[in-house]
């Protein structure tokens, strides 16, 4: 027998009690909800739960300092923070100004647009991998006149992990930033123009500081994204230790040599997710 | 040195709206838009600012063309030389009072430290200068009105377009700040036009009303004549008038002056002052100059109608009843009068207007 949520403080009054029998009286509902959806509800929350609570029962957790103390993982880690936070660099130097362009009402090819960003969205990261290496790859379409041009090469370099990572992440910025420019009042805009102000000053000076908050809630969704990118950046940019060889690959990897330590690495990651989800909870968790 | 603004604004937008309207300015002269909702005022105003653009028409001021279709001109917002003080003020939220104001000159190329002190004179005009460093989510609502004219004015613009500026406010705040914009216009040697829908803003805060209906002028002149000789119900419904429409059938006995006026939609006159009128005019007088029976009275009161009973409302100490008939119109009794005559909707009664009561005027 499942229960419906108690009500959080038990000496609250009668009144608001009754007031809230009176209030799902009108819904015209019973007070429980039908099992037939009650039961899949559960199902899908212990689903999501239960990986997650089988991680963090098999961390090893006295030997955590140690585990992530080798030389192997602070690698991971540090090459991690370092290829993630340049890439949300690169998505937000690019994509703000991409997702003004999407809020624009009356830009021709919108949609068209707007496609192309959802696409490494639904692309598998692979594919994206493998696409990069078509077009920045030693042969590919940029890569070879690059390196013909100057002798650099971009494939299996760090460089190659803040490309990938950031062509995974910046659809989520991109996004996440466009939302928040169509629901910041236009007139504001408006007012800045009848002031004086030309249309890159409004944007710098009062359509930025008003999505702010938008901008950092795309940023730390896109670094959380790179982070934990694994496939686009196994493709382009291989798993050499060191330099290469991101949290989420070096976890795969040594899961066949030292499972303690892909769990010690994956029980950072799972931290890590839960940080940000504490810093977009006004975003995500508390939506009516 | 400012010029004066001449425009022809011609804006149509789908099936419904369409504006068609004149509007021509003198530098140091207080115009107010006024009018019904969407008659096209905030249409008009935008328009002015540059925000929307025109289909037709022309908006000059001084030798610089703005707007002109036919010729292919535009100048976008940040180049026309306006201020606009915004219905809810849009203040910019991040920014606190002395950056609000201090924007525009920033944007027009003024040094960050001057457009500060120019700012803060500006603020201390409106004697706001102690929340100089407050942000706009801080002010009360008067405050924030007086930021908005400030950041408006700061621009030092030849145009200044008020939208519904008062119309935020609660009624108390409302006398004292319309006062004081009412000074601060008063000081402004540019064009001024305020958007409204109060009569009593437009009266007390213009030089000249231009009356706006569906897109269209229907009268316009100084506030008093306005005030006394409306051309539209729904001006005269603003400054308190029944109105009614009419013809001129009878020149007039001579000497007396008074003649008839037939009625529209109806075979009643109205016995008035008509010397020197003839053709269609307008019949104006106060609800105060009705007073109603139950028989039909004899006597002096030459303007009788019977009419039935439509509404009945307390008003200020008084009592409006509102009466259909041949010549609708509201009359203002005694709660005393209303008492004794029983008067409840659908109730026929006798409606009668003194001549002298009554001004007539060529429609």
């Amino acid at each position: 027998m499942i229960r419906l949520p108690a009500p959080r403080r038990a000496a609250s009054s009668r009144r608001a009690a009754s007031s809230r029998r009176a209030a799902s009286a009108r819904r015209g509902g019973a007070g429980r909800p039908p099992l037939a959806l009650l039961i899949p509800a559960t199902a899908a929350a212990v689903f999501l739960l239960g990986p997650l609570v089988a991680l963090l029962a098999r961390a090893p957790w006295s030997r955590l300092p140690a585990l992530l103390a080798q030389p192997a993982a602070g690698e991971a880690l540090r090459l991690s923070l370092f290829a993630a936070t340049l890439a949300t660099l690169l998505c937000l130097v690019t994509g703000v100004p991409l997702a003004w362009l999407l809020a624009q009402p009356r830009l021709p090819g919108r949609s068209l647009l707007r496609a192309l960003v959802v696409v490494p969205l639904v692309l598998p990261p692979v594919v994206g991998g493998v696409a990069l290496l078509m077009l920045f790859g030693r042969r590919g379409l940029l890569g070879a006149p690059l390196e013909a041009l100057t002798g650099l090469t971009i494939p299996f370099t760090a460089a190659a992990v803040v490309l990938a990572e950031a062509f995974v992440a910046l659809p989520f910025l991109v996004l996440t930033v466009e939302g928040a420019l169509r629901s910041a009042d236009r007139r504001h805009e408006e007012a800045a123009a009848t002031l004086g102000a030309n249309r890159l000053t409004v944007f710098r000076r009062v359509t930025l500081p008003t999505a702010l908050p938008g901008i950092a809630a795309g940023a730390v969704l896109a670094w959380a994204r790179a982070l934990g990118e694994f496939g686009a950046t196994v493709t382009f940019a291989g798993s050499f230790p060191g330099r290469t060889q991101t949290m989420p690959i070096a976890v795969y990897l040594a899961l066949e040599s030292d499972p303690d330590a892909a769990l010690a690495l994956s029980a950072v990651l799972l931290a890590v997710s839960v940080l940000v989800l504490a810093l977009l909870r006004d975003r995500w968790l508390v939506r009516p | 040195m400012t010029g004066a603004l001449t425009s022809h604004l011609a804006v149509r937008r789908g099936e419904r709206f369409d504006l068609d309207l004149r509007v021509d300015l003198t530098p140091g002269e207080v115009v107010a838009l006024l009018g019904p909702n969407a008659a096209g005022k905030t249409t008009a105003l935008r328009a002015l600012a540059g925000l929307i653009r025109l289909r037709d028409g022309v908006i000059r001021l001084g030798d610089r063309t703005w707007d002109c279709p036919a010729e292919r001109r535009f100048t976008p917002p940040h180049r026309r030389s306006v201020g606009v003080v915004f219905q809810d003020y849009l203040l910019f939220g991040h920014l606190t009072a002395l950056e609000n104001v201090a924007f525009g000159p920033r944007s027009r190329g003024v040094a960050t430290r001057d457009a500060r002190r120019l700012a803060a004179g500006w603020l201390d005009r409106v004697g706001l200068a102690h929340v100089a460093r407050a942000r706009p989510g801080a002010l009360s609502g008067g405050q924030a009105q007086r930021v908005a004219l400030a950041r408006a004015l700061a621009v030092d613009p030849d145009l200044l377009l008020l939208d519904e500026p008062l119309a935020a406010l609660d009624a108390q705040t409302r006398v004292e700040v319309r006062a004081e914009l009412r000074r601060h216009l008063a000081a402004y040697p540019g064009c001024a036009l305020v958007v409204t829908h109060d009569p009593l803003d437009a009266m007390l805060l213009a030089d000249r009303l231009i009356v706006v209906e569906q897109g269209r002028l229907v009268q316009q002149g100084d506030p008093a004549e306005v005030a006394r000789r409306p051309r539209t119900r729904y001006v005269a419904k603003l400054v308190g008038l029944n109105l009614l429409h009419g013809r001129v059938g009878d020149p007039g006995s001579p000497g007396s002056g008074l003649g008839r006026v037939r009625l529209d939609g109806s075979d009643e006159v109205a016995v008035a002052d008509v010397s020197g009128l003839s053709g269609e005019v307008l019949v104006a007088f106060r609800p105060a100059a009705v007073s109603l029976h139950r028989e039909r009275p004899h006597g002096s009161p030459r303007n009788v109608w019977a009419g039935a009973v439509t509404s009945v409302e307390p008003h200020a100490g008084s009592v409006r009843v509102g009466v259909a008939g041949p010549a609708a119109l509201t009359a203002e009794v005694s709660p005393a009068a209303v008492a004794e005559l029983r008067l409840g909707p659908g109730e026929v009664v006798y409606v009668a207007v003194k001549a002298a009561e009554i001004d007539v005027y060529p429609a």
